[in-house]
C-alpha cells in the first residue's frame, strides 16, 4: 500500500489521530508531548502514530497535509493543526468545543 | 542545523512585507524560536492557512535548517 493510502486509512479508522514523535506514553519531542498531554487532559481517546518508526510516513504525512512539522492532529478525517494551533485552541476552549461538536467527548 | 534570527526575520518579511514580527531565540542556539507575526495577509484565513503562509516564507527551511519555530499569528 502506498504511503498516502496508509495515511488516509489511519485518519479514517481513527476519529482522533495524532502523528507524533514517539508514543503517547513515551513522547520523543516536547511538541508531541504537549499535544498528547492536551488530548489526555481532555480525556480524548486517540491513536498515536509514531512517525519515527516509519521514514516513509515521516515524510509522507508532511506531503499529505502540506505541513512541514510534526506533530499533526487529525479529527474525523480533518487536519486540525500542529502544536501551536492545538495549544491555542485548547487555551481558548475551542478544542474542547470541537471534540464535543464531533461527539468525541 | 541553525538559522540566524535576522535571516529568519528577513525571509518572513520578504513574503509577508506588511508583517510586524517579534521573534525570541528561546534557547540561544539559533534553532528554537518563537515568533509572533501580525499581518493583514492573515485576515480571513484559517489558522492553518496562516501558519502555512509563514512556513512557505521559510522556503523549506522549516524542519531542516530550522528545528523549532513556535508560531502565533494574528491579522491586522
Amino acid at each position: 500500500m502506498d504511503t498516502k493510502d496508509k495515511i488516509k486509512d489511519l485518519i479514517k479508522e481513527n476519529d482522533v489521530c495524532l502523528f507524533m514523535k514517539g508514543t503517547p506514553d513515551s513522547p520523543q519531542c516536547g511538541f508531541s508531548m504537549a499535544v498528547s498531554n492536551v488530548l489526555k487532559h481532555l480525556n480524548v481517546k486517540f491513536k498515536g502514530v509514531n512517525i519515527l518508526e516509519d521514514n516513509e510516513l515521516r515524510q509522507g504525512i508532511k506531503d499529505f497535509s502540506d505541513w512541514p512539522t510534526i506533530p499533526q492532529l487529525y479529527v474525523k478525517n480533518e487536519f486540525v493543526g500542529g502544536c501551536d494551533i492545538v495549544k491555542e485552541m485548547f487555551e481558548k476552549g475551542e478544542l474542547k468545543e470541537l471534540f464535543v461538536s464531533k461527539k468525541i467527548i | 542545523m541553525s538559522l540566524p534570527l535576522d535571516e529568519l526575520k528577513k525571509l518572513i518579511k520578504e513574503s509577508i512585507p506588511d508583517a510586524s514580527i517579534e521573534i525570541k531565540d528561546l534557547m540561544g542556539d539559533s534553532n528554537h524560536y518563537a515568533a509572533i507575526i501580525k499581518s493583514s495577509k492573515f485576515n480571513n484565513l484559517s489558522k492553518i492557512e496562516q501558519h502555512k503562509l509563514v512556513y512557505k516564507s521559510l522556503k523549506g527551511k522549516m524542519g531542516n535548517e530550522l528545528h523549532a519555530l513556535s508560531i502565533t499569528t494574528e491579522g491586522k
